[in-house]
């Protein structure tokens, strides 16, 4: 198994992602995602800076791997997603349909993102032509559906083509808006948002009149209030997964890519209080489930 | 521009044509279209009925297989692409990239309209589905302001752009939010229905009524208080112990104030939300935009909407209110 850093989802302050990347730089996790992938008024780092740190990163052997954005609306996002398709030294994370446009016209290769709709084996094989290398599975889907989905690309014929990556750790992503629900919960409207999701690293949480954790606001995006950890799930991927994602919610999660790597190993589950692993289970998202691999 | 209407039932397709729908979109009764609600949609005779309406009074029919197909279940889905093509539907509206492959692959003819579940929100993604599936027509998602759909008709000017001008506002990028499946396993994308009536519940308690979604608080109404369908993202939250509508108000989308814009940017059709709306809902409404869309191209420069239309559509909405969304900067 190879485990993965994903692009971190929050507004940090530059000086709190360049720590979190010299940390990640002498960690034990093989490939690195890097870039914003939620919205484009954050601009702590440009995408100079970002290169530039992706290619310190790089150094170490890492394979690093530029995220861009999931819901891309205007002219100047496209440029600038362009010019990270057009670095020359790294490949990119799609996470919608026009990176990969974007990729196939430079003949770049492409990790296929979350948030890229693929259910089925026949969208697969179509952006294996089109230069996918991995694919990272839809955050809702689990077990069985990937199960039968590999089957699926094994009678395709393209199974061995592309890597599969799961979403393994962090709050999930579930949704994209136009509107900025973190401004909004300030009063704001997304133009005079002053870039108020930097107060929160973690995003927002969101609980029901019962106080039930339910979402978390991170901007334009809607994340799962609970963290998913899939830790002791790993038993159940055998042969299914190449590579699992952590997505960073602090440079604690360095740490807990660490365990994911050491509890492979181990038949004693990993403990994890508050955490939520139904979708790999074919449950509800929100769900724990109680027989644990 | 073309007037497309909803139509979840024959007597809604009958109301659609009858007051005006110049296109009217259905789709068969299973999982391939993301309204998959109990008793909606069609099947053997009705469909025939419904097919035979549309082209009685030359009008056309577009039929939307707009789920995701499931892996080793894709013939489900193939077989409805089939079968629209067979009943001889103008339009296939489609969202998943097998489908559109499939589609435009084995009927090169068949015109394909992408649907607003394959969230296509720009120019490079607009141009991965019309060079690789030959698509003639793309919704637009209910994320972009009228500035952007501005920008992206002038940009795409070979492409036939659709958007959304009445009824249930979904808050998200479409197609892409799983916050139905985060609470009770079942998303458009996977099972073609959001917050499922299957999983809500009604309680009277002390504190008001409740409703629930798979046993989660969505709101609680006083006495006073009209209550909705939970539909997850326009329940009532906290957040720092701040009680709110967090994501969204019950509210719809009406664009009638847009149209003269609309027009403007050369939208090629305005669509009404619907499907799983009565006939009631779907002969009123297309009777205001018939008039409307009339009214403005009689005279366009003197074109204003007309209260009573505003207020005809404002009592057919959620809460009895009506929102531009994403349309007006100030509701981002």
């Amino acid at each position: 198994m190879k485990y993965a850093l994903g692009p971190i989802l929050y507004y940090w302050p530059k000086k709190q992602v360049e720590e979190f990347y010299q940390l990640a730089k002498a960690s034990n996790a093989d490939v690195i995602y890097m870039g914003e992938t939620v919205c484009s008024k954050r601009r702590m780092l440009r995408n100079g800076q970002w290169l530039d740190l992706a290619k310190e990163v790089a150094q170490t052997g890492k394979q690093v791997v530029l995220s861009t954005m999931a819901l891309i609306e205007s002219p100047s996002e496209l440029r600038n997603m362009q010019a990270l398709v057009d670095n020359g030294d790294f490949i990119v994370e799609a996470n919608d349909f026009s990176a990969i446009d974007l990729a196939k016209q430079a003949k770049v290769p492409f990790v296929c993102g979350p948030s890229v709709n693929i259910y089925n084996g026949s969208a697969l094989k179509l952006l294996v032509k089109q230069g996918m290398q991995r694919w990272v599975m839809p955050v809702e889907l689990g077990r069985d559906w990937l199960i039968r989905l590999l089957d699926e690309c094994s009678n395709l014929g393209i199974r061995e083509q592309f890597e599969v990556e799961v979403f393994a750790f962090g709050h999930l992503p579930l949704a994209y808006s136009a509107r900025c629900f973190t401004a909004q919960s300030e009063g704001r409207t997304k133009d005079e948002c002053e870039t108020c999701c930097i107060k929160y690293p973690q995003g927002r949480p969101i609980v029901s009149q019962e106080q039930q954790r339910l979402f978390r606001l991170n901007g334009i995006q809607t994340l799962s209030n609970d963290c998913y950890d899939l830790i002791n799930d790993q038993a159940s991927m055998g042969g299914l997964v190449d590579v699992l994602r952590l997505s960073p919610i602090g440079i604690d999660t360095i740490e807990h890519l660490e365990a994911f790597r050491q509890q492979n190993d181990k038949d004693r589950p990993f403990p994890t209080p508050d955490t939520v692993n139904g979708y790999w289970h074919k449950l509800a998202g929100i769900r724990q489930s109680e027989d644990e691999a | 521009m073309e007037l497309l209407c909803p139509a979840g039932s024959l007597p809604a397709v009958k109301a659609a044509v009858d007051n005006g729908a110049d296109a009217v979109y259905i789709g068969f009764k299973d999982a391939t279209n993301a309204r998959h609600f109990a008793g909606l949609n069609f099947t053997g005779r009705k469909l025939d009925k419904a097919v035979n309406y549309v082209a009685q009074h030359r009008r056309q029919l577009h039929v939307a297989i707009n789920t995701f197909a499931h892996p080793q279940e894709s013939q489900r889905w193939f077989d409805a692409v089939d079968k629209a093509v067979d009943m001889g539907a103008k339009a296939l509206i489609l969202a998943d990239i097998a489908l559109l492959d499939y589609a435009s692959e084995r009927y090169p003819d068949q015109e394909l309209h992408l649907s607003v579940q394959a969230s296509a929100t720009n120019t490079a993604s607009i141009a991965f589905y019309t060079r690789n599936f030959n698509v003639k027509r793309v919704v637009l998602p209910r994320v972009l302001s009228i500035h952007q759909v501005k920008q992206l008709a002038r940009a795409n000017p070979d492409v036939e752009l659709e958007v959304f001008a009445f009824g249930s506002l979904c808050v998200m990028a479409e197609g892409r939010c799983y916050l139905s499946s985060y609470l009770t396993g079942e998303s458009p994308n996977t099972v073609g229905a959001c917050s499922p009536a299957s999983f809500v519940r009604w309680q009277e308690t002390p504190q008001g009524l409740e409703s629930r979604l798979n046993d989660i608080l969505i709101d609680r109404y006083q006495a006073n208080e009209t209550a909705g369908y939970p539909t997850l993202c326009k329940g009532r939250f906290e957040v720092d112990g701040k009680l709110g509508h967090v994501l969204e108000q019950p509210t719809s989308l009406n664009t009638l104030e847009l149209l003269p814009e609309l027009f403007a940017a050369n939208i090629a059709a305005v669509k009404i939300e619907g499907r799983q709306r009565s006939p009631a809902y779907v002969e009123q409404v297309t009777r205001v935009w018939r008039q409307a869309i009339d009214a403005y191209q009689q005279s366009e420069s003197t074109f204003q909407p007309k209260q009573q239309w505003m207020e005809q559509l404002a009592k057919l909405s959620e809460g009895s209110q009506t929102t531009l969304g994403a349309y007006a900067k100030s509701w981002q």
